[in-house]
C-alpha cells in the first residue's frame, strides 16, 4: 500500500452517510438559488414541475433536467451567472462547439473552493508547504494555469508561474530552483523529459518528486514512461472549466482512479443515449452538479466525458467515489495540448474560404517525445489549384492562419488530392486520432 | 508564342506519378519535357505534351487535378554561355522568372521552358535580342 497523504482529511474521509447528508443539503440550496437567480433554470424547473422543496433524497436528482454546453452558448457570455457582476472576481473561457467560447465566472468564494480542491489534489500526492511547484500549465483564459497556481499558494507551497513552453528554460529552472512538484500536460512532461535527456540531466539526482498531469487524455503507458524518465510519481488530475476547472477529481498515490471532490461536485454516470443512470461499474457519461459554486451553478451538467465510477473504498481511506481515467467522449470534441477542439469550429472556417472544398479531415498524432499535433487535410480543387508553388503556399497559409486564430492552437495544413478524403453517407468521418488513447 | 503546359497536383504517395505516365502512354501522348516541384506533402508535375488538350482531358477523366498554363520555350545554344545569354536579356529587361526547366533533343540546340511574370513583354524582349522563341506547333512537333 502506498503512503496516504491528505490536505483536508476530515472532508476527504467523511463517512458516506454524513457526506450524502451534506450533499442533499447543498443540492437543495443550489437548486433554490438557481431557480431564483438564473432565468434558464427558473423556466426549466417550472416546466419539469420541480422545486427545491421536492428534493427529499439524492435520488430525486434524476427528476431534474440536464444542462448542456449549448445552454452556456445560448446564454453567452454571462446569462447563466447567478450573482451580480460586482461579486464576480474572475472570468475564464474555453472553446465552444462553434464560434462562441464557453464563459465561466467565479466569486471570491468560488476561487476559495477551487484552491481548496487543488490543495487536496496536490496534498494527495504528498505535496505540502515547503514544496516548490513548477506550474507549466498555460496561464490565461485556460483554467489550468491559474487553477494550479492559486491551489499551490493555498497549500503553502512556493509556486513558480513559469507557464508552458520554453522547454530548455523549464529544465534550467527545475535544476536551479530545486523544483519538487511539476504540473503540466502529460505530453509536455515527456517533452521536458526529452529536452532534459539531451542536456544530460540526471533526474535521479534532482529533488523532483511528484507531478500532476491533466488537461488532456493519457494512458497508463504514458504514466510509466513519465515516471521512469523523470523519476517521479505521476498522478492524474481531472476537471473542466464549466464545473470549476482542474481539481474536480484527483488521484492519490494508490493510482487507482480519481477521487471526486464529492462534497463540492455531485457525480453521476448516465447512458448518453437514454439519459438514465447506468448500473454501478458500467461505462457512461459523467454528469456533475456543482454543490457550492456561487457565480455559475450548474445542475446535472453533461460533460460528454465517458468513464466508469467506482464506489469501492480506496486503500488511502478517502470515502468519495473514484472515476476511472476518462476513456472517450460522447461527442466529437478533441483535446489537443489542453485545448478543446470541435471539428465544427474548423468546418466553419473552411466553408468560409472561397474555393476551398468543404471536405476535410483532422488527423491527430502524438509522436514519441513530442506534443500532440493536429493536421488539417484540405482537398485541392480545380478552382484553388495553381501551377505556381507560391500560390499553393499562400492558400495553405490562409487556411492555417484562419484556423489558428479560431482555435488558439497551432496546426499543420496539408493539401491533398480531390476526392481523396473518404465520403460517407450521413455523418462524415472527420477525425482520425492516431494517439490510441481510448483503446 | 506561348506554349501550353499541363500541371498536375500529385500527393506524395507511391504510384501516383506512374498513373499519370500510364494514362498518357495509353493514349499515345508523347511527353516533350517535364519537371516536378515538390513539398513535404505534395508535388506539382509540369509537362509539355505533344497534344496538350488531349493530355488534360485524359488526366482530368482519371481524377487528377489539372491546370493548363502558358509558358515560353526558347532555343539556346547547347554550349557554355548559351543559357547565360538568354537569362541576361530577361534580367536586363527587369522580368522576374517564376520557374524554369530545360530539355535537350537530338540536335545541337537545347530548349528552356520559362514561366515568367510578364510573358508578352518577355517574348518581345527575347525576340528583339535575337533569341528564337518557339511556337506551340513547333514544340509539339519536335
Amino acid at each position: 500500500m502506498a503512503q496516504a497523504f491528505f490536505w483536508n482529511r476530515e472532508a476527504e474521509c467523511l463517512p458516506r452517510p454524513q457526506l450524502e447528508k451534506l450533499q442533499l443539503e447543498r443540492l437543495r440550496s443550489v437548486v433554490a438559488r438557481a431557480t431564483e437567480r438564473v432565468p434558464l433554470y427558473r423556466q426549466r424547473f417550472a416546466e419539469a414541475g420541480i422545486t427545491a422543496n421536492d428534493i427529499k433524497s439524492l435520488d430525486d436528482l434524476r427528476r431534474i433536467p440536464f444542462t448542456v454546453k449549448d445552454d452556456l452558448r445560448d446564454n453567452y457570455p454571462f446569462g447563466m451567472f447567478a450573482v451580480p457582476m460586482d461579486e464576480v472576481v474572475r472570468i475564464h473561457a474555453s472553446s465552444g462547439t462553434t464560434g462562441k467560447q464557453t464563459v465561466v465566472g467565479y466569486t471570491r468564494g468560488d476561487i476559495g473552493v477551487w484552491a481548496e480542491v487543488i490543495a487536496r489534489t496536490l496534498g494527495a500526492g504528498g505535496a505540502t508547504k515547503g514544496d516548490i511547484v513548477q506550474n507549466a500549465y498555460g496561464y490565461g483564459l485556460f483554467t489550468g494555469g491559474l487553477g494550479l497556481h492559486y491551489g499551490s499558494e493555498f497549500l503553502g507551497a512556493a509556486v513558480i508561474p513559469i507557464s508552458g513552453g520554453q522547454t530548455k528554460r523549464q529544465v534550467q529552472v527545475m535544476q536551479d530552483f530545486g523544483t519538487t512538484v511539476l504540473c503540466c500536460t502529460p505530453s509536455y512532461a515527456l517533452v521536458i523529459a526529452e529536452a532534459a535527456a539531451e542536456l544530460g540531466v540526471d533526474f535521479s539526482k534532482l529533488p523532483l518528486r511528484v507531478g500532476f498531469f491533466g488537461a488532456e487524455p493519457w494512458t497508463d503507458g504514458m504514466r510509466v514512461e513519465i515516471e521512469q524518465k523523470l523519476a517521479i510519481d505521476a498522478l492524474d488530475i481531472y476537471g473542466l472549466s464549466e464545473i470549476i476547472g482542474p481539481g474536480v477529481a484527483y488521484e492519490c498515490l494508490e493510482k487507482a482512479g480519481l477521487h471526486v471532490a464529492e462534497d463540492h461536485f455531485l457525480v453521476e454516470v448516465i447512458d448518453p443515449g437514454t439519459g438514465e443512470p447506468v448500473a454501478p461499474g458500467q461505462r457512461g457519461e459523467l454528469v456533475f452538479t456543482t454543490l457550492s459554486k456561487e457565480a455559475l451553478p450548474l445542475i446535472r451538467y453533461r460533460t460528454r466525458d465517458l468513464t466508469v465510477l467506482n464506489a469501492e473504498p480506496c486503500a488511502c481511506g478517502r470515502s468519495c467515489y473514484r472515476m476511472q481515467r476518462v476513456t472517450g467522449r460522447s461527442d466529437d470534441m478533441l483535446i489537443i495540448r489542453g485545448v478543446n477542439v470541435f471539428p465544427s469550429q474548423i468546418e466553419s472556417v473552411i466553408v468560409g474560404i472561397k474555393g476551398v472544398s468543404p471536405h476535410y479531415l483532422l488527423v491527430v498524432d502524438r509522436k514519441p517525445g513530442k506534443m500532440d499535433e493536429l493536421e488539417v487535410w484540405i482537398e485541392i480543387s480545380e478552382e484553388t489549384f495553381s501551377d505556381e508553388m507560391k500560390e499553393l503556399e499562400r492558400l495553405e497559409q490562409l487556411v492555417l492562419s484562419e484556423i489558428e486564430s479560431v482555435l488558439g492552437l497551432s496546426v499543420r495544413v496539408k493539401l491533398v488530392e480531390p476526392k481523396s478524403i473518404a465520403r460517407s453517407e450521413g455523418k462524415a468521418k472527420r477525425v482520425v486520432d492516431r494517439r490510441d488513447l481510448f483503446k | 508564342m506561348k506554349v501550353s503546359q499541363i500541371s498536375v497536383f500529385l500527393e506524395n504517395k507511391s504510384g501516383r506519378l506512374a498513373e499519370v505516365t500510364q494514362a498518357l502512354a495509353d493514349n499515345n501522348i508523347n511527353i516533350r519535357a517535364l519537371c516536378i516541384a515538390e513539398t513535404i506533402d505534395y508535388g506539382v508535375l509540369r509537362l509539355i505534351a505533344n497534344d496538350p488538350a488531349l493530355a488534360k482531358k485524359v488526366l482530368s477523366e482519371r481524377g487528377f487535378t489539372v491546370t493548363e498554363t502558358s509558358v515560353l520555350v526558347v532555343e539556346v545554344e547547347d554550349k557554355p554561355g548559351g543559357l547565360a545569354r538568354v537569362i541576361k536579356v530577361l534580367a536586363q529587361s527587369g522580368i522576374n522568372i517564376e520557374y524554369i526547366y530545360a530539355f535537350l533533343t537530338r540536335s545541337e540546340k537545347a530548349f528552356v521552358v520559362f514561366r515568367l511574370e510578364n510573358m508578352d513583354e518577355a517574348a518581345a524582349a527575347l525576340q528583339k535580342a535575337g533569341v528564337r522563341v518557339l511556337t506551340g506547333a513547333e514544340i509539339y512537333a519536335l
